[in-house]
């Protein structure tokens, strides 16, 4: 993988490890060898995407370590009553699972796409973007029976008002990125589906010819928004 | 003079060998997705079941924590490719979230001094 053609027709070996970041980045060249300029660019928008959630996972915790009213119990709110037993935060585990589902199917995705497997490349991101919209519409419920149980973002009937502006800040932006990427599913998926990436057409946005590696692009900010729900999971719900 | 140019075709010709590499992508056997999936099913099911039963204190969010961090791994690692890619991406783009992490720290002692602050406060104290 780290090989490379010379002019005289030998190949060297690039340099793996320390030593490999020190070569690739005082290379005088691209410093991401083998790596395309729209996956790096990915990855800089994902890590600056990991600045925002981080600080409002960090503003969520400064608020509720410094409150000295209690902090509702998460495990009773996000409850649900299935036939008289109360199912502590049962939602939000389908919500879990059908988020950890899609991004299986994504990666699924991706596999059939190098594969050049056109057909099922399409179904499993069609799939994706089922679950990522079926977790959005989950999300809207829950958002709603919230509302009609009287949380606004400056007062709840439990205790601590900021549980409120953290719950809608931080699941209201999560929910925006699950939008926008069954959004962008479907576009890619529509691509695939036309034999775009086979042609290499240009896109409509950059104008740039599209191959199969936009599904791997794609896949990165779907998995990312699964990552997200993982750390909001964690912190948010259980915690 | 010479060796410049060559060093300059040599550029050309090792540009051409990476857009070649990249266009292979990342290719691996459907098998480990599935493992790895499975894994994130198992993990998930862990972390809801600390909720379920209860448990209560260091032990519930050492778990919490746990389970979090080799969910994240999973995802980024694998389904995100990051083992397969070289250091040079790699670092760059895993080291700066450290920043968050001091930041969290900082804001830790920060909410600890306001909470202690608010308790003498509302105490009578001020």
């Amino acid at each position: 993988m780290a090989e490379t053609l010379t002019s005289n027709g030998t190949t060297h070996q690039r340099p793996d490890g320390l030593r490999g970041i020190a070569a690739d980045w005082s290379s005088d060249q691209r410093a991401f060898k083998n790596v395309s300029w729209g996956k790096a660019m990915m990855w800089v928008f994902l890590l600056s995407d990991t600045f925002i959630f981080g600080c409002f996972l960090l503003a969520y915790m400064t608020a509720r370590m410094s409150t000295t009213v209690p902090w509702p119990n998460a495990s009773e709110v996000f409850g649900l009553h299935v036939g008289d037993v109360s199912v502590p935060l049962l939602l939000i585990a389908i919500m879990t699972f059908v988020l950890i589902s899609s991004s299986g199917t994504m990666a699924m995705a991706v596999n059939f796409a190098y594969r050049r497997n056109r057909r099922m490349t399409v179904l499993m991101i069609l799939l994706t973007a089922l679950m990522g919209a079926t977790f959005v519409g989950m999300q809207a419920f829950e958002w709603s029976k919230l509302i009609s149980e009287g949380v606004r973002p400056w007062e709840n009937p439990w205790g601590a008002a900021q549980f409120g502006s953290s719950f809608f800040m931080i699941t209201g932006f999560h929910g925006t990125h699950v939008t926008f990427g069954v959004i962008f599913l479907l576009i890619v998926a529509r691509k695939v589906w036309r034999g775009d990436y086979d042609r290499g057409t240009r896109g409509f946005f950059t104008s740039r010819r599209g191959d199969y590696e936009h599904v791997e692009i794609m896949g990165l900010y779907w998995h990312f928004v699964d990552l997200v729900w993982v750390f909001i999971f964690a912190f948010f719900y259980l915690w | 003079m010479a060796e410049a140019s060559a060093r300059e075709h040599d550029t050309l010709i090792s540009d051409t060998a990476d857009a070649a590499e990249h266009a292979e992508g990342q290719h691996h056997p459907i098998r480990i997705y599935l493992i790895v999936w499975a894994w994130l099913f198992i993990l998930s099911a862990c972390s809801y079941l600390v909720d379920y039963i209860g448990l209560q204190g260091y032990l519930r969010w050492s778990l919490i924590l746990l389970f979090m961090v080799l969910k994240a791994g999973l995802i980024v690692a694998i389904f995100m490719h990051m083992v397969w890619e070289r250091w040079a991406l790699s670092w760059a783009i895993l080291l700066p979230p450290i920043a968050v992490l001091v930041f969290v720290a900082i804001m830790a002692v920060e909410a600890d001094h306001t909470a202690i602050t608010r308790m003498n406060f509302f105490a009578g104290g001020g």
